[in-house]
């Protein structure tokens, strides 16, 4: 099996060479669907090269990288990691709705920053070290 | 920390979420957490994914964000000031002007963050915010992936592995403090303020390692 972290998501995969693997679980991982147009989300389609296809088989690193998002493997390309393309996270902070997020409080509590609607917040970060 | 401000005004429609970027976990921030009795939001972000949303560099950085979930200001300093940089390293003291200058910094902070609360004051423009905002390159946006993959390496028995992903990501993003000093701090608790630290520090000369805001 090959491990593959996304930012938020943890997800063990049947892949070979790489991250070659089937649409279901491309889909799965990164929420992008395989259609004829390219891989789909909502109403965008990002066409696929014709090497990144194989029979009911996608090449998830070239698409990602075709979005624009890194794609890093550790030496024995076992695990991978798939984090967000530099123009994702500047869209999304250029359109200034501060991003959701959910962590958790010591007890496990899971707390999400949109639960907050409605009140100003002073949103601020720290570390033991 | 900022348990007084919250209670001051948290009747204000006011909220304070703190977010420790602790990769070594919850219980490693137990003690600070438990020390501050807090009744606002102490959430454990072990992967840092609040620096990756609002692409941040250093700890404490704050975000406004306003009743409509809007960033009324760019990620900046949260209250901290650069004057550690001159204190004694032997006796970790500052001189007494040096700790004034630090408090009246603190309470200028505090005090926008009040004026913000009673009538929106230093809340900025949108396109003010956009201006100041500062860009994720691809190089971050890589960072963070080897960060993660980093994490999870060392997390899964594979530390030495692990850590070249994590130097690999501070090679990427060496504006960021939290990467080193995260990936420090895991190498050795107390390294990520050790002497390699200082040089650092020492390194960026007339640069700000804390660069004040702009109220």
């Amino acid at each position: 099996m090959t491990k593959i972290l996304t930012p938020t998501g943890e997800y063990d995969v049947a892949a070979h060479d790489g991250l070659w693997m089937s649409p279901v679980d491309a889909e799965r991982i990164t929420g992008w669907t395989l259609k004829p147009e390219g891989m789909c989300r909502d109403d965008l389609c990002v066409p696929l090269p014709a090497s990144a296809l194989g029979s009911n088989e996608v090449d998830l690193e070239a698409f990602w990288e075709k979005l624009g998002g890194p794609v890093v493997g550790s030496a024995t390309r076992d695990v991978w990691a798939l984090g967000a393309s530099a123009g994702e996270r500047n869209a999304a902070l250029e359109g200034l709705e501060a991003p959701d997020f959910t962590l958790p409080d010591l007890e496990g509590v899971p707390r999400s920053l949109s639960q907050l609607r409605g009140r100003k917040v002073f949103l601020a970060t720290w570390a033991s070290w | 920390m900022w348990q007084a401000l919250y209670e001051e005004l948290k009747d204000k429609g006011f909220m304070v979420v703190a977010v420790a970027q602790e990769s070594r976990g919850g219980e490693h921030a137990r003690p600070w957490i438990e020390q501050a009795k807090s009744s606002y939001w102490q959430l454990i972000d072990v992967e840092h994914r609040l620096e990756d949303l609002y692409n941040l560099v250093n700890v404490p950085q704050s975000i406004w964000i306003d009743e409509q979930g809007r960033i009324a200001r760019p990620p900046e300093t949260a209250g901290s000031t650069d004057h550690f940089r001159r204190m004694d390293l032997a006796t970790r003291t500052m001189t007494p002007q040096d700790q004034a200058e630090r408090l009246a910094a603190r309470q200028a902070y505090l005090d926008a963050v009040r004026a913000w609360v009673a009538a929106g004051a230093h809340a900025l423009p949108g396109d003010e915010v956009r201006a100041e905002m500062p860009k994720v390159t691809p190089e971050i946006a890589e960072a963070r992936a080897r960060f993660r993959l980093g994490l999870w390496l060392r997390a899964n028995g594979r530390a030495a592995e692990g850590d070249l992903q994590l130097a690999e990501a501070s090679r990427l993003h060496p504006d960021s403090w939290s990467l080193w000093r995260q990936a420090a701090d895991l190498d050795e608790v107390g390294k990520a303020s050790g002497p390699e630290f200082w040089k650092r520090v020492q390194a960026l000369g007339d640069r700000p390692y804390y660069p004040p805001p702009k109220l």
